[in-house]
């Protein structure tokens, strides 16, 4: 066993009211920047929709994620003499226009027009050139639907459902899709640099960019197939959603999961296992990813699990981390938060609650007026067709959308039972295969969703990155005498002599005697 | 031998290389993050394909030629049994075949790089520098091979700027080789080392970073905090 922590984060779409402070908040703090304008490291897409950048999902063109040929995984871009070969000219780069052209406005004639009959306008201004443009599409240009008569099909969801869906006011049906980078248990965009810039942290499994190293070879972007491996444009390399780790580090959630409005984020760690990726991520059937991902976890209880852990170097508030983890109760426990896309073969940390949606017809006021009787039959009409969200979470799965759908509907009536004085109905609670205690810890996290408890984030051990004591004295102004007298080891020389191994050495009680 | 020639053939070409070694060794150490291929592909892509596959693919082929030429003395060939004519065969087909696609994909570049509004507001001038230059070199050196050796031109460059510059590279100059060489061939020499001396504060850099090692890595790269990289599987 080779056991690994990672961070994950659930969103649960069924709260997500696609207000964008997410987005915002993380481009403020992020994206602000010339050659990054048009990144959203974290953005908000209706679906049903092309999304951003265009038909990011339509892998056929973009080429992004994992395809098993001949039992074996590989990019589906190429393996790495074809990357070699194409390092000239990359012929699956997707291009800035499918993102869109950054612009600003010519504010200044709003102040400086003279007095004229009409209102003086701030026309648009691309970013790139400075020249007066055309606005053509943006970002979010689908918010809400808007085009979906003309992009609705062309969204890769949409395969299967083309006799039920007619993209008409009143007839369509629509849900949020926030994203941010996946931090992948096996990320393609990683095994697609091939100068090994992009890397994967071993401690917690987030994946970075290390700007020194990029050389601008621009293969991460094809590799990535969520499309969130962005190029900025002015300093020619490659950026990407962060998981804003000096945040984590410290304990606190990302900056899009800290202003979420909807409370909708849950981040925490979970263990897997690293010796069984790749033959998780290799399963014929896609059908079948979902399950081996989840197989990939371990129980955090376990004392088994625990000893591998402490073993690996993992300190205690971690491993009491994994075990009080969001991410463990609602993708393993409760068994209602989903991977986006498994077919991509990438093993995605961000998973999702599916959203529930008005009941189509016949059954009247909604999913909590229904008899308990009628539950189960009312989920297959909802207004988002369950093959839709199984084409995005399940790679197709109906069955497993159905299950999770049935539990989030339960613990509505199980809970309106409760609040009500009335007994639940213990037969439905068979049904979905879940007990009390769990459908109660479902309810808590997700609807009383306290910060505590949605934010499980166990701080980076910085203290044992390097021996600290070595480092002291050593930064510091570098005009007049600087620090240096003072330095414990001014020249950096071998730190053998000052570590724990030469104490022992030389006789002295070391934290193994202890 | 004059003071212009012992300028030109000998000071010169050693204030070149000097800097491009020296240059390369103090851009690595102080602008790694600037150490790219500045790729502009993200940007326009249709106008990039022909113009990089050709002009890349052809400067690898025109280097290998160079090698050849330059650098494998006369005499190498004699000793193996390559004949004059062989030889000269092989330089203005495959050389010219390959001077062709270099020196048509560098103009490509060239045009793109001037006439895309958003290619050339973010160009920095050593990236135009750069093409021009490097545009010079190749029309001059395409022009000596097919304009004036394939055309019996008398000048043997395998007997004179062979032996000079190996001379260079072996501390051991001999100016007097060169000084009766032709403007083109001259032309040549010049605008070529004045590209080595700008080349390790341009783009070009990234010749350096061709990620061979890529081959035998293994997909997914992992880094402790330690800054020790750690790869599994």
């Amino acid at each position: 066993m080779n056991i690994k922590a990672q961070f994950g984060m659930v969103m649960n779409l069924d709260k997500c009211i696609g207000c964008h402070t997410c987005s915002v908040t993380c481009n403020n703090t992020w994206t602000n920047r010339p050659g990054a304008e048009y990144m959203w490291w974290n953005n908000v897409e209706t679906k049903p929709g092309i999304g951003y950048p265009k038909e990011w999902e339509n892998q056929d063109e973009r080429k992004g994620g994992w395809v098993l040929k001949d039992g074996e995984l590989e990019l589906r871009a190429g393996k790495r003499t074809n990357k070699l070969l194409n390092i000239f000219y990359n012929p699956d780069v997707t291009p800035i226009d499918d993102y869109y052209e950054p612009w600003t406005y010519d504010y200044e004639t709003l102040i400086e027009s003279p007095e004229k009959q009409h209102q003086p306008v701030a026309r648009p201004k691309s970013q790139l050139t400075g020249d007066y443009m055309e606005i053509e599409w943006g970002p979010n240009w689908e918010d809400d639907l808007a085009g979906v008569h003309e992009t609705g099909w062309r969204d890769p969801n949409m395969r299967g459902l083309e006799e039920e869906v007619k993209f008409q006011f009143e007839q369509t049906f629509m849900m949020y899709l926030p994203r941010i980078c996946e931090h992948c248990i096996n990320p393609p965009c990683v095994a697609s640099c091939p100068s090994g810039a992009i890397y994967k942290r071993d401690e917690d499994g987030i994946v970075l960019v290390d700007q020194d190293a990029c050389r601008s070879w621009r293969f991460c972007m094809t590799g990535c197939p969520y499309k969130k491996v962005y190029f900025n444009w002015r300093t020619h390399k490659a950026e990407k959603c962060t998981f804003c780790f000096p945040r984590i580090e410290v304990g606190q959630p990302t900056i899009c999961s800290e202003t979420c409005v909807g409370r909708l984020r849950y981040i925490g760690i979970v263990f897997y296992d690293l010796d069984k990726v790749e033959e998780a991520a290799s399963v014929t059937d896609e059908k079948d990813l979902y399950q081996a991902h989840l197989d990939l976890f371990l129980d955090p209880h376990d004392p088994k699990v625990v000893e591998e852990a402490r073993k690996a170097g993992y300190a205690d508030d971690w491993i009491e981390a994994a075990q009080r983890s969001p991410i463990y109760k609602l993708a393993v426990e409760q068994k209602i938060a989903l991977p986006l896309h498994p077919e991509y073969r990438t093993m995605p940390m961000v998973w999702y609650v599916p959203p529930l949606s008005p009941i189509m017809d016949s059954f009247g006021n909604g999913v909590d007026g229904i008899h308990p009787q009628m539950i189960f039959p009312a989920i297959d009409d909802m207004r988002i067709p369950i093959q839709y969200l199984a084409n995005l979470f399940t790679a197709g799965d109906t069955e497993v959308i159905r299950s999770v759908l049935k539990k989030m509907v339960v613990m509505r009536s199980y809970m309106r039972s409760v609040q009500l004085g009335r007994q639940p109905d213990q037969n439905l609670l068979k049904q979905i295969d879940m007990t009390e205690e769990t459908l109660r810890e479902m309810y808590e996290l997700a609807a009383i969703a306290k910060y505590s408890d949605r934010y499980v984030i166990p701080s980076s051990h910085r203290e044992h990155a390097d021996n600290m004591f070595l480092g002291q004295g050593t930064a510091g102004y570098d005009f007049m005498e600087g620090c240096s007298d003072c330095a414990v080891n001014p020249n950096m020389t071998d730190s053998y002599q000052f570590g724990e191994a030469y104490w022992g050495d030389i006789g002295g009680r070391t934290s193994n005697d202890l | 031998m004059s003071t212009y020639d012992q300028f030109f053939w000998l000071i010169y070409p050693y204030l070149m290389l000097t800097l491009f070694v020296v240059g390369h060794i103090y851009r690595y150490n102080t602008d790694t993050f600037g150490w790219s291929a500045k790729s502009s592909e993200f940007l326009e892509m249709s106008r990039l394909r022909w113009g990089s596959l050709l002009f890349h693919w052809g400067i690898i082929f025109v280097f290998f030629g160079h090698v050849a030429g330059i650098l494998v003395p006369k005499g190498f060939y004699e000793a193996v049994g390559i004949t004059e004519e062989m030889y000269h065969f092989g330089a203005v087909w495959f050389g010219g075949a390959a001077g062709v696609a270099t020196a048509v994909g560098a103009l490509l570049l060239l045009y793109r790089r001037s006439t895309v509004s958003r290619i050339r507001i973010n160009s920095q001038k050593r990236d135009f520098l750069v093409l021009i230059l490097l545009s010079v070199v190749i029309i001059t050196g395409f022009t000596n091979t097919v304009g004036y050796t394939a055309s019996g031109g008398a000048f043997d460059y395998r007997e004179t700027i062979g032996p000079w510059f190996r001379g260079i590279l072996t501390f051991t100059p001999d100016v007097e080789l060169v000084t009766s060489a032709p403007i083109g061939f001259q032309i040549h020499i010049f605008s070529a080392l004045f590209l080595f001396g700008i080349w390790p504060f341009t783009r070009l850099v990234h010749m350096w970073s061709l990620p061979l090692e890529y081959l035998n890595r293994n997909y997914i790269v992992y880094r402790r905090m330690q800054g020790k990289k750690l790869t599994n599987r």
